[in-house]
């Protein structure tokens, strides 16, 4: 049994200040509480606790690439950030792209135990672009969202014949990485100022743009849930509102970096700030502020990347992709994004998520008889990253203040993480 | 000073400084007593250079400096490491200086960090080029006997030049009001120098004191839907001469392509500088590794 004390509970009615008791794997109550003896009790005055936070988009590596990451450490990292649920992105080597995949890594992912971790399938075979994957085999195996995540579907046609298919399988989600090749290129970083003045080869937003126009107007047509995943410009957010309008069925994610920075801290050429998307303008970082505030960004998804140090420290062209994310990101929307409104960031980093990938422990409001899965926050505590629990340390924030600190994870009624309690 | 990576954010002092200390080794030979005797200065050049890498070993053989001269594989699925690999091993050959072409935009920069000694950037991926910059600025000096209000068209592959980015990054500070004149698809997508932009060179003729023709830069890029419309639009002939206001001159940095970008009878007129370009560039890269081989206080 685990007793909460003095925590902003966020409730289904709203935020309240109460006493939550804990017991087995569910909540017992959540109210006044007489203290009782020998069971742990956590002071938590001015503090938020809600539902563990969820992650549409991490890459553990595993299997494939496991000197960047493996289960057992991507799930510490998620555990030390706050989450309680993380779906990972098929493209391991080998990919999640059939019924073997697919079972195998289901199989490894109930295994890792201190968070629920669900892994999403490809939509074509071996992630090609070219053929699609098996997907009624992947369904069978627990999966229900489906992605190339790194690349988007080339081709429309494909598309279409995807999204009428999945139509079918009930709960199942295209999640799209849309970025055109051809107008993506070579590019490295933002075609913008810092691009233009560096000479370095530029990554359009336009790229982006044209491929969520593509797939809201194929969403549109075929009736498919789709996910874009990690938007980054301000036409994007432009356009998803006014799909949503006319009855598109269509959720979309935003990571805490594209949050927090811009292209102008690429001036140094930090190969810690490449990613793709790229950091875009100071215009597109406000333009997915806002769309996060009003909703129309359904989630924070971190879009984990691992990569260890030596493989960063090359030059900024020929660096690989991608930051670390899950240990900062509750920081990193707090202080840029959602600042004190413990409802919505609950609601972006726990509740919508959740609703998204259909993963029913997570994600409910703190009420008696709720899975106990719940993440308790410090929204004044200040601190610096330096040293993480992924084994990599590619993060965009090492040695940058952040305010808000993940306490406790607590996942199925167990403590997975704490912090300094 | 430690090198030169950048013209980017040097004050008007010092970059007048730079073109002083230029001059006054203009006509320099060898049989002058160098400055830096038993000094070594690597050129490592990662790209393909005629005169750009000459007239850095000449310059260094008339301070009276050692040159080693390297010239990795050409080729641009050479990996970064192997940049590493072969600063560190000059570093510790007991290099002084060095002097770095490559296509990595951060390439000068990792090795100035690598190596700890001062390094010249000799042209970095489409980032820059400064001592281009300031041979251009000498030579314009030179003749017009000042550079403060000198207006300049940099006409061409903009997109593509670290001659125009150094440019960009210079002149301006020495007082040139630049103009940046091609086709739409040659121009920067996104502006951040705030610099005025053209897509006809004849409305531009008549307003310039230099015009200054890049190189067409195919091996980054650059796509033309032909040649010969380019060179109507674009191109430096004898009849664009005559649109000149008196006194304008034209410039390149080399290499030409004749017939393209300028033809035979602009390259060879009296209004060209080219080769008071090309003649600038030992004196100008003098004062470059001079000034990065001097011991700060």
């Amino acid at each position: 049994m685990i007793v909460i004390r003095g925590a902003r509970v966020l409730r289904a009615a709203g935020v309240d200040e109460a006493t939550v008791v804990i017991e087995g794997d569910s909540v017992r109550s959540v109210g006044e509480s007489p203290l009782v003896n020998g069971v742990r009790v956590i002071d938590a005055a001015g503090a938020w606790l809600g539902p563990g936070l969820v992650d549409l988009h991490a890459h553990f590596r595993d299997p494939g690439q496991t000197w960047k990451e493996d289960l057992d450490s991507g799930a510490r990292a998620a555990a030390a950030g706050g989450y309680t649920a993380v779906l990972t992105m098929p493209n391991t080597d080998p990919p999640v792209d059939g019924r073997a995949s697919a079972t195998a890594a289901m199989a490894r992912a109930k295994a890792v135990g201190i968070i629920e971790l669900v892994v999403a399938g490809s939509l074509t075979k071996g992630r090609a672009g070219v053929e699609m994957a098996d997907f009624d085999a992947m369904y069978d195996a627990g999966v229900r969202v489906f992605t190339d995540d790194g690349d988007a579907v080339p081709q429309a046609g494909l598309l279409r014949a995807i999204m009428a298919y999945l139509t079918d399988l009930a709960g199942a989600v295209i999640a799209e990485h849309a970025e055109d090749r051809s107008l993506a290129g070579t590019g490295h970083m933002h075609e913008g100022k810092v691009a233009a003045r560096l000479g370095v080869e530029g990554l359009p937003g336009l790229a982006e743009d044209v491929i969520v126009a593509r797939d809201l107007a194929v969403a549109a047509e075929t009736g498919a849930r789709v996910h874009i995943q990690h938007v980054s410009t301000a036409t994007s957010v432009d356009l998803i509102r006014s799909a949503r309008e006319r009855g598109v069925v269509v959720t979309a994610e935003v990571t805490p970096h594209h949050l927090a920075l811009d292209e102008s801290a690429l001036e140094d050429l930090d190969p810690n700030l490449k990613m793709y998307p790229p950091l875009r303008s100071s215009e597109d970082r406000i333009a997915l502020v806002d769309g996060l505030r009003e909703g129309v960004l359904d989630a924070v998804a971190t879009d984990h990347a691992p990569h260890t140090p030596a493989e960063k420290a090359v030059p900024f062209e020929e660096a690989p992709r991608g930051v670390i994310g899950l240990e900062t990101a509750a920081a990193v929307v707090m202080t840029w994004a959602l600042g004190s409104d413990q409802a919505a960031f609950f609601d972006r980093m726990s509740i919508a998520p959740a609703g998204i990938a259909g993963l029913e422990r997570h994600g409910n409001a703190v009420e008696p008889g709720s899975p106990a899965n719940l993440t308790l926050f410090d929204p004044s505590r200040r601190w610096v990253p330096g040293t993480f629990a992924s084994k990599s340390e590619n993060s965009p924030f090492t040695g940058v203040e952040l305010t808000g600190r993940v306490l406790a994870t607590i996942y199925e009624g167990s403590v997975s993480y704490e912090e300094g309690l | 000073m430690s090198g030169l990576l950048t013209l980017r954010g040097m004050s008007r002092t010092s970059l007048e400084g730079l073109l002083d200390r230029a001059q006054s080794f203009v006509g320099a030979t060898l049989s002058e007593p160098g400055h830096h005797i038993g000094a070594t200065v690597a050129t490592v050049f990662f790209e393909p250079s005629t005169r750009t890498r000459l007239s850095f070993e000449k310059a260094a053989h008339n301070l009276g400096c050692h040159v080693m001269s390297l010239s990795p594989e050409h080729s641009s699925t050479t990996k970064g490491e192997s940049l590493k690999d072969t600063i560190l091993t000059l570093t510790a050959m007991g290099t002084d200086l060095l002097v770095i072409r490559h296509w990595l935009a951060d390439a000068a920069d990792l090795a100035a960090g690598w190596s700890g000694r001062p390094v010249v950037n000799a042209g970095i991926g489409r980032r820059e080029h400064p001592t281009q910059t300031l041979i251009d600025a000498l030579t314009l000096r030179q003749r017009f006997g000042r550079l403060d209000g000198l207006r300049m068209a940099v006409v061409g592959d903009i997109r593509n030049s670290r001659v125009a980015r150094g440019h960009l990054a210079g002149l301006p500070t020495l007082g040139v009001e630049l103009t940046l004149v091609g086709p739409t698809p040659f121009l920067p997508v996104v502006d951040p120098w705030g610099v005025r932009k053209a897509t006809d060179l004849d409305d531009e003729l008549g307003d310039q004191d230099v015009i200054y023709l890049l190189r067409i830069q195919r091996e980054r890029g650059a796509v033309l839907p032909s040649e010969a419309g380019y060179a109507r639009r674009f191109g430096m002939n004898r009849e664009r001469l005559s649109m000149l206001k008196p006194g304008a001159v034209v410039m390149h940095p080399g290499p030409i392509n004749r017939g393209l970008e300028i033809d035979d009878f602009a390259a060879d007129s009296e209004r060209s500088l080219i080769l008071d370009q090309v003649a600038n560039g030992v004196p100008v890269r003098m004062a470059v590794l001079s000034a990065g081989l001097e011991v700060p206080e």
